[in-house]
Order: C-alpha cells, then sequence, then structure tokens
C-alpha cells in the first residue's frame, strides 16, 4: 500500500541521506521524494512517497523516530490531506501540432513556459492522477523530456485544533 | 567565562568536563593537535592500543565494566576505518561510546586527499549519531550533544569526525550546561495505564517468566528485577546481555536462553503463561523459531527503544520506558494491590526440569575439558570481584555455560556482532575502568590471534589482566557446526594448537605465559596466573573435538534441542502429578 510520509527534520548537511539510507537499509524503494525548507528556516519537510504494508512501515517509522534529526513525522492518509506534484513536460511539437497541444493544456489548466521550433514546454501541477492522464494524452505527440518534483503533501487545515 | 584557545584545547577541555579520565588513543597526522593539546591535560590518561580496532574494543570494555561511556580517538583514513569494528560491536549492544576521529582539512575533505576516509558515512548505520564538525567554534556543542544521545536513552557509539583545520581554528571555550536537541526525547517512564495491567497480568500468572536482557544493566535495574522476582517469586532468565542483571546464584535464577541455553531453561520459555520481558530484543540466537517461542504466553515488553516492541514477536502489553523506572513503578503497584505469588507449583516443575536436565559435560581425568577449566576458573574466583570478558564461539558459550555471574557489569562479551578478538582488549578497558577487580578473559585460540598486539599495550601500561585461552587448535564453533551440519569437512577451520607457542608470546610481550595440560596442574597454574602481580596468560591445552550442548540449531525451536534427547516433548518430562498441578 502506498504511503505519503511527511518527515520534518533539522535543516542540516547529511539529515536526508540519514533518512534516505535508513529505507534502502531495510530494503524499501522510495517512489517519491521532494525536501525544501519550512517556515521556520532551520527546519526542512521531507515528503516522501513508499510503498510499504503496514508492519514494515510502523518499523520503519519507529527507526525514523530514533534519529536525532528527525523532529516530527506523518503518514498522511489521502483523505485529511492535500497533495500537490509539478511536472514539466517538453513536447515534440511541429507547428502545425501547436494548437491542439495548447487545447489540451488549457483543459488541465496546465502553462505553456516555453515555445520551441519544434517542440513545446508545458508547466503542470495537480494530483498524480492528473499528471498520469496529461501524460497519457502528450504521448501521442511524443515526449521529448519529463521532469516531476516528487508528491508534497501537508495535513488538511481540518484536522488541526 | 569564556576563555581563547584553539579546537583541539577546546576538545580537551569538553572532554575534561565531561568527566572522561582515559582515553584510548592512536595519533597520526591530522590527529596531532589533540594529542598535542591531551599532553597537558591533568586529567586525562591516554593509553596507546597497538591497532585502533583494539582502542574502541578498549573503549567499549572500559564502558561496559564501569557504566561511564567509554572514549576512543584515533586519526583520519585507516584509523577511522579500522575502528568500524569496534563500533558496530558497541552498536548492536546498545554500549555507550563516543569515537573521535581526525579528519583531512575542510578545504580538501572530497578530492580523495591522503588519508581521507568518509568516516561519517561508512559508520551511518552503525552509530547511534555522528558528527562532522566543520567549525571550531561548534565543537563543546558537540562533544557535550555526542555525549548526552551516547549515554541516554538506549546507549550507543557516536562518532565525531574533527577535521585537522577545526583543531586548529580558534574559538571562544566555554561549555554549554545544557542541550538542545528537539528531535531527540528518550521515554524514560513507563505509561501508568499499562504498567497497572502489566501488575494485574503479573498478580494473576500461574506460571511467568522473567527474561531480562543487557536493557536492565544499561539502565541499572538489576536491584528493581531481584525486587519484582522475590516479591512474586517469578523464575528469571537472562540472555547473555543480561547476564548480571540478576545474580545466577540465586535459586529464582533459571540460566540462559536461547541456542546453547540449558534444556531446563528453553523449556520454562515453552511453558510460560506469561513472558516478561525487560530491555531484551528478541534476538533470534535466543527465540529460535519465532512461531514456537513461547507461545503458550502472553507477553509483557518493556523497553526504551519502541522500535524494539513488536518488532520480532507481537506483544499484549508493550511499555516504552527505561527498565529502571517502569519496574520500581510495577512494584510499587503489586505491594499496593497486596498481590500474592501463586508460582510454587511452577518453581518445583521447574526445579524438577533442572534436576533432570542441567548442563553436563564428560569429565575426563587424563585431558583437559574446556567446560572444567571454566568451572575451576568459577570456583577459584567466586570470593573476588571479578569482571569476566571472552571472546567469540565456543570460549564464550562455555563461559555463559559454567561461570557464574553474581554481579551486573562483571561480564563484558560481544553479544549481536560476536566479534572475535573483542575480548582481550574489552578486558584492558574494563581493568582500566576497574583497577582494584581482576579482570579475565576467557579466550579462544582463534579469537585471541585476533588481538593479541594489545599484550604490549596491558604491559607497557601495566593493566594486569589475565587470559586463559581454551586451546583446541580449532576455530571450535565453526567446526562443531561442520561437524554437526556438514558432515564433519572441517573446511579451514584447522588451527594448530602449538603455534603460536603462546607461553613464548606472552613472555615475548613481557607477560607471564604458562600452560597447563591436565586437570590435576589446572588449579595451580590458574592460581599463579590470577595472583600474579602482572599480566598473565594461560596456555590451557583442552580436549580438541568438543561441541557446546545444548544446541538449538539454526532455526529451530527451542525446546528441541540437540546434545541430550533431541525432540523430547516436555510433556513426557515430566511426573504426572506435578504436571496436573501446573496445568490446573
Amino acid at each position: 500500500m502506498q504511503h505519503t510520509l511527511s518527515v520534518l527534520v533539522e535543516n542540516k548537511a547529511g539529515v536526508l541521506t540519514r533518512v534516505t539510507s535508513l529505507f534502502a537499509r531495510r530494503g524499501f524503494n522510495i517512489d517519491s521524494l521532494a525536501v525544501g525548507v519550512t517556515e521556520d528556516p532551520t527546519l526542512s519537510r521531507i515528503t516522501l512517497v513508499v510503498n510499504a504494508a503496514d508492519t514494515p512501515l510502523e518499523q520503519i517509522t519507529k527507526q525514523l523516530h530514533k534519529l536525532i534529526n528527525v523532529i516530527k513525522i506523518q503518514d498522511l492518509n489521502p483523505a485529511d490531506s492535500v497533495e500537490r506534484e509539478l511536472v514539466m513536460f517538453k513536447i515534440n511539437a511541429a507547428p502545425e501540432k501547436r494548437h491542439e497541444i495548447i487545447e489540451i493544456a488549457n483543459v488541465f489548466r496546465a502553462k505553456i513556459i516555453d515555445v520551441g521550433r519544434n517542440s513545446l514546454t508545458i508547466e503542470a501541477t495537480g494530483s498524480a492522477d492528473k499528471i498520469d492522464a496529461m501524460e497519457d494524452l502528450f504521448r501521442a505527440y511524443g515526449i521529448k523530456e519529463l521532469v516531476r518534483t516528487g508528491k508534497i503533501a501537508l495535513a488538511r487545515g481540518s484536522r488541526e485544533s | 567565562m569564556t576563555k581563547r584557545m584553539n579546537g583541539a584545547e577546546a576538545l580537551v577541555k569538553s572532554l575534561e568536563a565531561e568527566d572522561v579520565e582515559v582515553i584510548f588513543g592512536y595519533p597520526g597526522g591530522v590527529a596531532l593537535p589533540i594529542f598535542d593539546a591531551l599532553y597537558d591535560s591533568k586529567q586525562i590518561r591516554t593509553i596507546l592500543p597497538r591497532h585502533e580496532q583494539g582502542a574502541v574494543h578498549m573503549a567499549d570494555g572500559y564502558a561496559r565494566a564501569t557504566g561511564k561511556a567509554g572514549v576512543a580517538l584515533v586519526t583520519s583514513g585507516p584509523g577511522a576505518t579500522n575502528t568500524v569494528t569496534g563500533i558496530a560491536t558497541a552498536w548492536m549492544d546498545s554500549i555507550p561510546i563516543v569515537v573521535m576521529t581526525a579528519q583531512v582539512a575542510t578545504s580538501v575533505i572530497g578530492t580523495d586527499a591522503f588519508q581521507e576516509s568518509d568516516i561519517t558515512g561508512i559508520t551511518l548505520p552503525v552509530t547511534k549519531h555522528n558528527f562532522l564538525v566543520k567549525d571550531a567554534r561548534d565543537l563543546p556543542e558537540v562533544v557535550k550533544e555526542a555525549f548526552y544521545i551516547a549515554t541516554t536513552g538506549r546507549p550507543g557509539p557516536v562518532l565525531i569526525d574533527i577535521p585537522v583545520d577545526v583543531s586548529k581554528g580558534e574559538l571562544d571555550f566555554a561549555y554549554p550546561e545544557t542541550v538542545s536537541l528537539p528531535g531527540y526525547k528518550p521515554t524514560f517512564k513507563g505509561h501508568a495505564k499499562q504498567i497497572k495491567q502489566a501488575a494485574s497480568m503479573i498478580s494473576k500468572a500461574r506460571k511467568p517468566l522473567l527474561y531480562v536482557g543487557g536493557g536492565v544493566i544499561a539502565s541499572g535495574a538489576e536491584r528493581e528485577i531481584k525486587d519484582l522476582a522475590e516479591l512474586m517469586q517469578i523464575p528469571v532468565t537472562t540472555t547473555m546481555m543480561g547476564k548480571g542483571g540478576f545474580p545466577e546464584d540465586h535459586h529464582l535464577w533459571i540460566g540462559m536462553p536461547g541456542m546453547h541455553g540449558a534444556k531446563y531453561t528453553n523449556y520454562t520459555i515453552t511453558e510460560t503463561d506469561l513472558l516478561i520481558g525487560v530491555g531484551v530484543r528478541f534476538d533470534d540466537r535466543v527465540t529460535g523459531k519465532l512461531s514456537s517461542f513461547a507461545n503458550k504466553a502472553k507477553i509483557i515488553h518493556i523497553d526504551v527503544d519502541p522500535a524494539e516492541i513488536g518488532k520480532n514477536k507481537l506483544v499484549d502489553v508493550p511499555i516504552v520506558g527505561d527498565a529502571k523506572q517502569v519496574i520500581a513503578a510495577l512494584v510499587a503497584e503489586l505491594r499496593k494491590s497486596g498481590a500474592e505469588p501463586k508460582t510454587e507449583p511452577w518453581m518445583r516443575a521447574i526445579d524438577d526440569w533442572r534436576t533432570n536436565f542441567p548442563l553436563h559435560y564428560q569429565h575426563r581425568e587424563d585431558a583437559l575439558m574446556p567446560q572444567y577449566v571454566v568451572q575451576r576458573i568459577n570456583e577459584l574466583t567466586k570470593d573476588r570481584d571479578t569482571v569476566i570478558a571472552t571472546e567469540v564461539g565456543q570460549n564464550q558459550m562455555w563461559a555463559c555455560q559454567f561461570y557464574t555471574i553474581r554481579r551486573a557489569r562483571s561480564w563484558v562479551s560481544s553479544g549481536g556482532l560476536g566479534t572475535m578478538g573483542y575480548g582481550f582488549p574489552a578486558a584492558i578497558g574494563a581493568k582500566v575502568g576497574r583497577p582494584d577487580s581482576l579482570v579475565i578473559d576467557i579466550a579462544g585460540d582463534g579469537s585471541f590471534q585476533m588481538n593479541p598486539q594489545e599484550l604490549a599495550t596491558a604491559v607497557v601500561n601495566d593493566i594486569p589482566v589475565k587470559v586463559v585461552i581454551l586451546n583446541n587448535g580449532f576455530l571450535g564453533m565453526v567446526r562443531q557446526w561442520q561437524e554437526l551440519f556438514y558432515g564433519k569437512r572441517y573446511s579451514a577451520s584447522v588451527l594448530a594448537q602449538d603455534c603460536p607457542d603462546f607461553v613464548k608470546l606472552a613472555e615475548a610481550y613481557g607477560a607471564l605465559g604458562l600452560r597447563a595440560t591436565t586437570p590435576a596442574e589446572l588449579d595451580d597454574v590458574l592460581t599463579k596466573a590470577f595472583d600474579h602481580p602482572g599480566v598473565a596468560v594461560v596456555d590451557c591445552r583442552v580436549v580438541g573435538e568438543e561441541c557446546v550442548f545444548p544446541m538449538v540449531a539454526p532455526g529451530g525451536s527451542i525446546d528441541e534441542m540437540l546434545g541430550g534427547i533431541p525432540g523430547c516433548p516436555v510433556s513426557e518430562m515430566l511426573d504426572d502429578e506435578l504436571l496436573e498441578e501446573v496445568w490446573e
């Protein structure tokens, strides 16, 4: 089962390695990873997506808690959280195809951020489902390059008291 | 009040502030500023080992024998990589040590500079935490944090990597009084409701069993364990790491569990209805096949590390907390409720097993049996304050089986990692910390040869430890497995009983070397060694092909032991009357 872990850590050199190598040592593959500083510059938030059964996940969460630089871990339930991912597509776009591609981008509320002689670069955000759907449609034109940030997520405001 | 000084001096001042009295240190290029600063310390004694691995095992032995953090200091590159086995040993057994490694200058880190190694990267999986210090001004805080992390919660090794420009850099020294670690808050007090529930289960149990491990030693809870055991008349099994957590001459002590535990111990685990694990981790050498381990029992598990609870075996009542505090609270709760022990029939059943299935071996008059050597060491030292260190393998298991550990911190042995070559340097560390105790390394000829160079350290620094080698001319435990499971094909397990000549080896280092070949001469030789004011090595030429029994085959169920009556079910070993009483 897929879990989204939101891990609040001290913003120090080497902390990301400590977190990710723990997953590697225990044989977990990380499906997606996003890291960035938080509102407090001494803290960073790591959003990790891992595929794991509940029991091994509990063990790895406990092990994560033991890392000195890890402050808080949340296993975010999709129903109680908002999640986004940003993606950029560079798509084959001969001049006569540009229009179609822009139409598709508009449907998904994506933005054209670069236009080349034979390509278009499109930026989109959204849930993984939406991005997967876009990717599927763009594939017909030929995707030259694709980059995803990895999922970021926050617990919904209604969960806080 | 601050004082201007360089990083190395600040490091030494910080160590002094942590009450460090001894450092096991091996110098080298980039470590020189630190060693230079140590030269002026009136508080810290620097002991030079002959190998960095020895330094870390010494720090570890010191920590196990005293309860204080042990400290090692080495240079960069190979000095640092040589510490890895020692660090991993301490990591597996949760021993508080602080290892400082010197590092190449920050300006050349990452350039494959001479004697550079990424030691914080290398030791990431085997340290509780590690630090790479990039600024001399951070040193005091890092030292404070390192000692705090190493010694609190579930203890463990901490490494500090110190680039040479950091040792030379200047700072205004002030030692911090507190640490600020927002992500590190070990739980000490157990949950009151869980403790209440555990107390209620204990008060009702007919066949309870205390299963006590290294956590009890780490927490200093031996008094509390004894209170609990005596109050409710609960038998106690101590794991190899828990030896000394309960006096082994007490009638409630029922031996060590697991692969080489006595039959009566493993039968007791199989039949218990309430297993109370304290500071244990349900290690595979204890449990054997997990599905049949204590499978008639409800399980209470007390541990300071939440990650250990439910890791291998599902438990009914988890209590996260420090053993000393939790057991004290449990005892208080039981006293308040006026609980009475109900274990008389249970203890009679165990005593019956104990009588019928004792640890035993065939004594010989014409040759030395290794078990007999351990028994004689036990007999000759029972009235002395003694610390027993062991190497790893058969020597270690016979020491477990035939030496009676009476007090906490008098047993120094590599458990989780099973590090050959550990015992001798660890004994040296223990002796440094406990100069008034008799410190004996019960060794095998294989293990001792992994770190014999530390004889120089012991002799030169006048650290009079005793080594008793159970010299059987084999890598004994490997040979045993080959005998039992590989058709006696002794592939790469044959040593030579007379090479080296351990007596001459000892003498070459200026130690007393003695040899015993028959039971008749053994007592005299051992007494001479133990009474000798200096370092002594006793070469006991024991019979070659002896096995440690009983033995649970790897992955087997612990009530099915080799070397006795294999597979005989418990029901056939009890008389019916007693059975009825226990089982009703």
